[in-house]
């Protein structure tokens, strides 16, 4: 029995001769929020799409839950929730009408509608015409569409797209409560890492079609290691003197040396070296490259 | 079977608020409503025809038929099969509807035989509203002849002529809608359609009966050329019919590969 709720091998996907997905490894281990960042246009949403089986992908690509997707399409689908792009929503039907609706498509009980409305804090306005919702509204009966069927496995594309703070921080709590408590698995896209990083348990960062990086939350973290930047006088003889004390010098400015970081000890104990040597030190703080910088790097090396 | 069944119903849970769906019920009452009064208020003229009930009914019912059969039958079916799909369309909901664990064939199916169904109910109020109608009539003017002769077969006979006859066309919207999701392009070749279909059986064009456009009209005109024992008692599967059932099936067929290969971009 495969560990992972989704799991692709060498996935390639083309429409006509333009490849969308090149070579995709995705590895999304049950019962962890993954976050499946990458700028717009990395094709984020065509492997969603792949996943759902909308797009048909080459046999034997695409497991989801150690299953062949296109040889289980049925019984896969049944075990998945999904929120596409914009919610697919018919306007001319109140929320709760577009529920019951899916709750007629999947075969459940129309009382579950009551249920997902009070989930996403809809029930006040459950009769209203779907048409008539702000975007937020809209995005959180998708949310709730998406919910009604209690997927193992939920897909959802940009939750939080034109949602304000409040909805953002919402969305956020239900999926982290939908993860820890009910033990769902969750694929989240986004082009936002902020949004990831707070949620996430795993990344996995796609740019042009391909995975640049995929891991836990953590490692992608290790990928930044922290640094100590010192601001020194006298700022060639500090670094000549840090190098013959067996310090490595990753950078330099006018102002600023910076070495790499091991502990908070070590940082000390270099501070009251150079001190104690003449050195006068007008600041010490321990940097991190944040995840925003690097996103950008592993996305723009590529 | 179950997955069809479903879909049906989902069917018409979305469409039963919409202008489509009751436009169903709304046709037959408001054109039969006419008609009706039309004979109701005009009976003077219709008394001095001295006509006997065959021929009273066939005067009062082909006045809705012929209607009908020429132009808004044609319309009306590509009106039908134009919603079912638009539906999904204007929504964007396509890749949800196929996102969801139900055969593809079984979603097709379902909205196929949904406007198919939404058809054969206005068909239906048709048929039997000009008979309740009927003899309303002779209740309200009891001049009248209605009660000489029984239309039932004879309306049986037209109405199922029509809705047999209007499957080709919808089978061919059908498709276009599929394709297609503005109202222009499958409604605009529907009306070109539908003006070659009247002008070629017009004009008696041997080959008429290809053009799926013309077959509610011409399964009508024969009605109106065959002579019989009783010219009101005629057969329903000839030519036309055949013609018009084996367009459906073909391109019912086509739709689905239609369906399948259609991408959710």
């Amino acid at each position: 029995m495969s560990n992972y709720a989704i799991e692709t091998v060498g996935l390639n996907f083309n429409f006509g001769n333009q490849a969308i997905v090149k070579d995709l490894s995705l590895k999304v281990p049950k019962g962890s929020i993954y976050g499946f960042l990458g700028p717009n246009g990395a094709g984020k949403t065509t492997t969603i799409k792949i996943l759902l089986n909308l797009l048909k992908s080459p046999a034997d690509q695409v497991f989801i839950f150690g299953k062949e997707i296109n040889s289980n399409r049925i019984a896969t689908l049944k075990r998945i929730g999904a929120l596409v792009e914009q919610p697919a929503i018919y306007g001319h039907l109140s929320g709760k009408e577009n529920l019951i609706n899916r709750c007629i498509l999947l075969g459940i009980k129309k009382t579950k509608a009551d249920e997902m409305l009070a989930l996403v804090g809809l029930t006040d306005a459950a009769n209203k015409k779907a048409s008539k919702y702000s975007l937020g509204m809209k995005q959180r009966l998708g949310i709730a569409l998406a919910l009604v069927s209690d997927p193992e496995l939920l897909l959802l594309d940009e939750p939080t797209n034109g949602l304000d703070p409040n909805g953002i921080i919402e969305v956020r709590n239900l999926m982290i409560e939908l993860a820890t408590k009910h033990h769902k698995t969750i694929l989240v896209s986004s082009h936002l890492l902020a949004e990831i990083e707070r949620t996430a348990t795993h990344v996995g960062i796609i740019n042009k079609g391909q995975l640049m990086f995929q891991g836990t939350i953590d490692e992608l973290q290790l990928l930044s290691k922290p640094m100590v930047e010192i601001e020194v006088d006298e700022i060639e003889k500090a670094i000549d003197f840090l190098k013959a004390a067996g310090y490595e010098i990753a950078s330099k400015t006018d102002l600023k040396i910076t070495v790499p970081f091991s502990s908070s000890v070590d940082s000390g104990k270099l501070n009251t070296l150079l001190i104690q040597n003449g050195f006068t030190i007008s600041s010490l703080s321990k940097q991190r490259k944040d995840l925003e910088n690097l996103f950008l790097d592993i996305t723009k090396n590529n | 079977m179950r997955s069809i069944y479903i879909s049906f119903i989902s069917e018409f849970y979305k469409s039963r608020k919409t202008l489509a769906f009751w436009a169903a019920i709304l046709i037959p009452v408001a054109i039969c409503s006419l008609v009706s009064f039309g004979f109701y208020s005009g009976a003077d003229k219709v008394l001095l025809l001295k006509a006997p009930g065959m021929m009273l009914w066939a005067k009062y019912a082909g006045a809705t038929l012929n209607v009908m059969g020429i132009l808004v039958m044609p319309f009306y079916v590509m009106f039908m099969a134009f919603s079912v799909n638009n539906i999904e369309h204007k929504n964007d909901t396509w890749k949800t509807l196929f996102a969801q664990p139900l055969n593809k064939f079984s979603i097709y199916t379902a909205k196929y035989l949904f406007a198919v169904t939404l058809i054969f109910i206005c068909l239906f109020l048709f048929a039997t509203l000009t008979y309740g109608f009927g003899h309303l009539l002779q209740v309200l003017v009891p001049k009248y002849t209605f009660n000489q002769y029984n239309p039932a077969n004879f309306l049986i006979n037209s109405y199922s002529k029509l809705f047999l006859s209007s499957l080709g066309i919808l089978s061919l919207q059908f498709i276009f809608s599929l394709i297609w999701g503005d109202f222009l392009k499958p409604i605009g070749i529907g009306f070109v359609g539908t003006i070659m279909g009247i002008v070629a059986g017009m004009v008696n064009w041997t080959y008429a009966y290809l053009i799926p456009y013309s077959l509610p009209a011409l399964a009508l005109q024969l009605t109106q050329v065959k002579k019989g024992k009783d010219p009101l008692d005629f057969e329903i599967f000839t030519r036309e019919i055949w013609v018009s059932l084996a367009y459906a099936a073909v391109l019912f067929i086509a739709g689905y590969f239609i369906v399948t290969k259609k991408s959710i971009k």
